[in-house]
């Protein structure tokens, strides 16, 4: 067994997910199909839909489930953008320094070929947006900004971002959220932020991998990017995943998540972890931060070879980013908070979760020192 | 012992890592990227470190069942590799960028890390052999003359070869490529990698040009007579024949050679096939592989291309400079490639030409 200490990459599909899921895999029925058997399946998807709605903050109708939290965002970036460019007037995307790749290539992507202009929101030492950047930028672009982006929380640092005020500022321009590492984990909810738009995803709650959520709000059409049968609002064709709608509701509603646990467990390895290495340096720790995500930079020591150190005793954890090639980059959210690139090589993320316990901080503990210092020696 | 296997996604990497395993070695996968922006795809037998490659890699370390890791080692490469070929080139010499790879990364770059991470050595799919003696190991040939790779690796030092396992140097490559099979490596038929890793088009002419520009130059005999116009010095290699674009004809209408290629004044030397004959050679940056070379001379073999005959000689190493004189006088010497000794099948230094006579 080993030390799991990558719960933001994922986490454990929980007990009460798998057996939903075990048991919906056994029914038959394609939720589209207007027969007793396909009505039985819709009905759970409908139940799973409302229950997650509630959760969400959000009416039913506002969910449209996706095949992840990237499909989400990749719906939610260029649609929002063609909507509200139509007449070519709002080619501006905003979004933050931070963002997961899944909305920084969208965004991206929309320069290079759909003619739009990315502007970005600087982040402080903290890791949370400069909100004076973005009420200059609106200022400065207020009618040809088609919408605006901001992370939740981020998924290296944990930084929570203050997504009330970036709705408060944006005004009328529409603001779309990537709450996946948020969501389950510290209040969140659609209504009461205002959104347009936010993205969830299955597997970082208990559900299973393969399943996302775009809420997008009602009564707004954006056009699709995948064309079929016109499920999920004519936004996301495809037949409705019922199995893993059903287990995430199961996850979300069961679901064995102590924020206040998680938080005790991550306060006493960051506590370990400067008592054993006194130069070592927690990340964001000036912002508000989600319960279970760690950043630590430890100088001199590089962070591929400590991780595979640290899996040769057993213990997963993270380098932040990871490439197609398993080659992994700096880190351009530690970049965009001043960061050099020294100490964005030596940074690893420690995340802790629902199966976390003191135990795991104990064994981390016990094998850095001599990690470090075989880490230090082959720099 | 505690190793790391480099595992290009070969065939063979990935035998020698099953191997060592089988042998009860403690094993760990690891595959050096070393492009920064490698291709997706591999093309034929050219290239390597493309996402596909390390898919393979990967694959195989799942059917050893040992961990898998990728290293980044692309920069290491760019400066120690891939730099030094340019700069070669520019100063007029013909350098061999895989022994260079090898001295620097990965019987360097690689194994300091492994050792100083706790490993014990590092494994690799080359065909050679080492044998241990009272004085550590010592470099020898593979069994399999058309695979032996002992030429680059001729510049590893003691340490180096000692920290290096190099478990195919006693079988063929077509029973390597049996036992890959055998063992259920995906990677059995893939084939073999040729040129250059960097240079995938196989063109290192073109990629030259592209990257270094390209100026006109003349093209003289040895009297310093102008025969034509070449499109960048480095581009041309010694013993050249083709495609120098020459249209005045030798008197008795023989074809001409590159000669000689001087960077400073950008010139292209041609003469006749028999101005290519080298009988001597002197080499710097020595790099003794085995036990000291005692003063004075010695018989044995100099081989100056990686798949190049063993030819006899008399060698003598002197104030860090290797020299041998040929038995036999050889055709077109580039200065820069590796000269390399033996003794028998045993490698005993290897040194960068500088100098030919």
């Amino acid at each position: 067994m080993s030390i799991y200490l990558d719960h933001a990459a994922t986490t454990p599909m929980s007990p009460a997910a798998i057996s939903a899921m075990t048991e919906a895999l056994a029914r038959i029925g394609n939720p589209s199909s207007l027969h007793t058997d396909g009505r039985a399946i819709r009905k759970d998807v409908e139940d799973a839909r409302d229950l997650l709605a509630k959760n969400i903050g959000c009416v039913a109708s506002e969910i449209i489930f996706t095949g992840s939290g990237t499909e989400a965002n990749n719906i939610a970036i260029k649609g929002i953008y063609w909507q509200r460019n139509e007449s070519k007037s709002r080619r501006v995307v905003v979004t933050s320094a931070i963002e997961h790749q899944a909305v920084l290539e969208p965004a991206q992507w929309l320069v290079e070929h759909e003619g739009a202009e990315r502007i970005t929101i600087p982040v402080t030492e903290s890791g949370v947006i400069n909100l004076d950047a973005l009420r200059a930028i609106i200022e400065a672009h207020r009618d040809s900004i088609a919408l605006i982006s901001v992370m939740h929380s981020n998924n290296e640092t944990g930084a929570i971002q203050p997504i009330a005020d970036v709705v408060e500022i944006a005004g009328d321009i529409p603001v779309h959220t990537d709450a996946i590492q948020s969501w389950g984990k510290i209040a969140f909810s659609f209504k009461d932020l205002g959104l347009f738009a936010a993205s969830l995803s299955g597997h970082k709650v208990g559900g299973p991998i393969g399943i996302g959520i775009l809420v997008l709000r009602r009564g707004i059409d954006i056009p699709a990017l995948i064309h079929g049968g016109g499920q999920e609002r004519e936004i996301r064709s495809g037949t409705v995943n019922a199995p893993s709608i059903v287990a995430l509701a199961a996850a979300i509603s069961k679901s064995q998540y102590n924020s206040e646990e998680v938080t005790s467990v991550r306060k006493a390895f960051e506590a370990k972890v400067r008592a054993a290495l006194p130069d070592s340096i927690i990340n964001a720790e000036g912002a508000d931060r989600l319960p279970g995500i760690s950043s630590v930079t430890i100088p001199n020591a590089l962070n591929e070879t400590l991780l595979l150190l640290l899996d040769g005793e057993k213990i997963s954890c993270s380098t932040g980013a990871a490439c197609t090639a398993g080659v992994h980059r700096p880190s351009h959210v530690l970049e965009a908070m001043g960061l050099d690139e020294d100490a964005v090589m030596s940074t690893l993320r420690f995340s802790f979760g629902s199966t976390s316990q003191s135990a795991d901080v104990d064994a981390v503990i016990a094998a850095l020192p001599s990690v470090v210092d075989r880490a230090r020696s082959a720099r | 012992m505690k190793l790391i296997a480099a595992m290009s996604g070969g065939v063979d990497s990935a035998v020698a890592a099953a191997r060592a395993v089988e042998e009860g070695h403690d094993v760990i996968g690891v595959h050096l990227a070393l492009s920064s922006n490698p291709q997706k795809y591999r093309s034929g037998a050219r290239g390597c470190c493309t996402i596909e490659d390390s898919h393979d890699a990967r694959r195989a370390a799942d059917v050893i069942g040992i961990p898998f890791y990728i290293w980044d080692m692309a920069e290491e490469f760019h400066e120690n590799v891939v730099e030094n070929f340019m700069a070669e080139y520019k100063a007029g010499r013909t350098p061999n960028p895989c022994l260079r790879c090898n001295e620097k990364i990965k019987f360097a770059a690689v194994l300091d890390r492994a050792k100083n991470m706790g490993f014990d050595g590092v494994i690799t799919g080359h065909y050679a052999r080492t044998v241990d003696t009272p004085e550590g190991k010592t470099l020898h040939r593979a069994i399999d003359p058309l695979k032996d790779q002992s030429y680059v690796l001729a510049v590893l030092n003691r340490e180096q070869i000692n920290g290096a396992i190099f478990p195919l140097g006693d079988t063929e490559k077509v029973d390597i490529r049996l036992e890959a099979e055998r063992r259920g490596l995906a990677v059995a038929q893939k084939p073999d990698s040729h040129d250059i890793c960097f240079v995938p088009s196989g063109d290192n002419a073109g990629w030259l040009r592209d990257r270094m520009g390209s100026e006109d130059g003349p093209i003289v005999d040895q009297d310093g007579k102008q025969l034509g116009t070449h499109k960048g010095a480095y581009t041309y290699t010694i013993g050249q024949r083709k495609g120098l674009g020459l249209t005045v004809p030798t008197a008795d209408g023989s074809p001409r050679f590159v000669l000689k290629i001087e960077p400073v004044t950008n010139t292209v030397v041609v003469g006749a096939r028999e101005d290519l004959a080298v009988t001597s050679m002197r080499g710097e940056r020595t790099i003794v592989c085995g036990p000291e070379i005692t003063s004075g001379s010695h018989r044995g073999f100099v081989q100056v291309r990686a798949h190049g005959a063993p030819l006899p000689a008399t060698y003598l190493y002197e104030n860090g400079y290797l020299t041998a004189q040929l038995d036999e006088p050889l055709l077109g010497l580039a200065t820069g490639q590796a000269m390399v000794i033996y003794d028998g099948d045993r490698v005993v230094a290897s040194a960068t030409i500088c100098e030919t006579a």
